[in-house]
């Protein structure tokens, strides 16, 4: 039995050091029972560092990590329980057959985790493959046979990390359906990925972390209501040329940039305002001015990579 | 640890075995090289005089075996030990498998234990398929006849052949040491070939040492001498002094490799994969 009320995960001021350098700093993660949690970073951020310390492979520097209440560090197999997933891609022996390779983890599990290899293999669609050597598989079966792997724990929570790498557009959509399938039969996930995309379609919460370090950790919602950005513009006009003209004449207008027929800056909204008036003293029509919401893939870019270049906003 | 969580690991560990051509690689060479030696033994005049039991080669069965097992103890029984022990740990570092396995309901002191076991099954099966097959071998090409032992004194064929499978019992015990560096290695290395090579090289470095002149008190002590420790039960009387020092000696040598095998392997960090 874990801890009464404890949460599916928690991790605090979780370090991991490879000799001078700072995989993971200082990393606090809380997922709640029920989360589709999403751990967002660019490649090497140190999500595979963080998802291994919390499943007890390798040995934090610092800080602790618990799943339902337990240390893996401290507790062993004994932390894992109700808790299955894989971290990089999910690894299996390619001389034995897919169903040879979850009978051994079964046997692994004990209990009755050999009873519902028939199911996890229906699950993932892999019963009709699941006498052939793993060592024939796809990439795309491998991760579909580390999902099932994981189902025959019967797990409350699912570490997935980055479960669409290497998939074909089919592939990632299938993998995003079955997440999503498991999440909505109550399963807490939670769920690494450096596609903004992705967890977005499949989170509700997400930390989002760089160079090892959380630069935001919430809901979905607050994500994307920091992802609206009112001071940044787009412009379209009867005479674009002149407009940027009166653009660059303009105190308070910033990046101002020409990309596909409009013009694109950074103003206070006042400015915006003045701007407007001299617009159309220059005799020009204003035919759009719309503040430009910033996409969650743009927050996500400066939040991983600093403010983004004219060229990132204007893609 | 529950001993019915090891029990598991270690059938897994069988089967995977089982599964692996490099296994029958090793069975393989335990099978063939006492019927190369009774095939040649056929083809050619003469015995290998110069080692224990070579002149009864001819004479009996049951003395095939025994100069197989001279013959083995230089590198042939480390390699087809090697082959296994060194790849046990390393080979699921390569498939990326140790995070697959550390990521169930066993705990490392078990996965360790059952890899451990299942080593010394390997090799012991290895041992007991070259005496079979030396002393059915060796029995149709010389005959089962009675055995001559090293003090000159002949034995019915039953005590000749329980004697050949003590012998074998005695010269598992250095084997098991050499299974022990393999393991060490194999969890150190995280390199099938490197802990394979690594351990026949220090096998074959501790025979060199034998040889070398000056260090002759040195001898008794090494690893490859406790290869010969069997002989003393094909005395009459039983010398057990060489067998009780090849169980310390071996001990002296196996354990703490064993120890620190286990040490490396519960405390390392699983990466890569």
């Amino acid at each position: 039995m874990d801890q009464l009320g404890a949460r599916p995960v928690e991790a605090r001021g979780l370090v991991k050091h490879y000799g001078d350098i700072a995989a993971v700093n200082g990393v606090d993660l809380t997922v709640e029972a029920g989360d589709v949690y999403g751990y967002l970073g660019p490649n090497g951020a140190g999500k595979t560092t963080s998802l291994r310390m919390l499943l007890g492979l390798i040995r934090p520097s610092g800080g602790s990590a618990r799943l339902f209440g337990r240390d893996p560090m401290l507790d062993g197999a004994k932390a894992l329980q109700g808790v299955a997933g894989f971290v990089e891609s999910p690894r299996f022996y390619p001389y034995m057959s897919g169903r040879k390779n979850l009978e051994l983890l079964a046997g692994l599990d004990g209990g009755g985790a050999k009873g519902r290899i028939d199911e996890a293999l229906d699950t993932v669609d892999l019963s009709d493959r699941a006498k052939d050597r793993v060592g024939g598989y796809s990439h795309g079966m491998r991760q579909r046979l580390g999902i099932a792997g994981a189902l025959i724990r019967d797990p409350r929570l699912l570490l997935l990390d980055e479960p669409t790498t290497g998939l074909d557009p089919a592939g990632m959509r299938d993998m995003r359906t079955l997440v999503r399938r498991l999440a909505d039969g109550g399963m807490t996930v939670l769920l690494s990925s450096h596609l903004m995309g992705e967890v977005e379609e499949l989170c509700d919460r997400v930390a989002i972390i760089r160079s090892g370090q959380i630069v935001f950790e919430g809901a979905m919602a607050d994500l994307r209501s920091q992802a609206t950005d009112d001071s940044a513009y787009r412009l379209r006009t009867s005479n674009d040329e002149w407009a940027y003209t009166v653009c660059l004449a303009q105190v308070g207008v910033t990046q101002l940039v020409a990309v596909g027929g409009e013009l694109r800056f950074r103003a206070p909204e006042p400015v915006a305002g003045r701007l407007s008036v001299a617009l159309v003293e220059a005799g020009l029509e204003i035919l759009a001015l719309a503040p430009q919401n910033a996409t969650l893939e743009d927050l996500f870019f400066r939040m991983t990579e600093g403010d983004p270049t004219p060229a990132q906003v204007a893609s | 640890m529950t001993t019915a969580g090891t029990a598991s690991v270690y059938r897994w560990e069988i089967r995977k075995l089982i599964a692996q051509k490099r296994t029958y690689l090793g069975l393989g060479i335990a099978v063939l090289m006492p019927l190369i030696f009774v095939v040649a033994l056929s083809l050619h005049a003469g015995q290998p005089n110069d080692v224990a039991f070579g002149r009864y080669v001819r004479d009996s069965g049951l003395a095939i075996p025994l100069v197989m097992l001279i013959f083995g103890s230089i590198w042939l029984f480390p390699l087809v030990t090697a082959l296994v022990a060194g790849d046990i740990f390393a080979a699921e570092d390569h498939n990326g498998t140790l995070k697959t396995i550390l990521t169930r309901s066993v705990d490392r002191g078990q996965i360790f234990a059952a890899k451990a076991l299942a080593t010394a099954t390997y090799t012991t099966l290895a041992l007991a398929l070259m005496g079979t097959v030396a002393v059915v071998a060796g029995g149709i090409a010389s005959g089962f006849n009675p055995l001559t032992t090293l003090s000159g004194t002949r034995v019915s064929v039953g005590e000749g052949l329980l004697l050949v499978v003590a012998s074998l019992g005695v010269y598992l015990i250095p084997l098991l040491a050499v299974a022990s560096i393999g393991l060490l290695l194999s969890t150190i290395t995280r390199n099938s070939a490197a802990a394979v090579v690594g351990t026949l090289m220090v096998a074959l470095i501790l025979q060199l040492i034998t040889i070398l002149p000056g260090l002759e008190s040195l001898r008794p002590y090494l690893l490859p001498s406790q290869f010969d420790a069997w002989q003393g039960l094909l005395r009459d009387p039983i010398d057990w002094s060489p067998i009780i020092r090849a169980a310390w000696v071996c001990a002296a040598y196996g354990l703490p490799c064993l120890g620190g095998a286990y040490l490396v392997f519960l405390r390392r960090d699983v990466t890569g994969g």
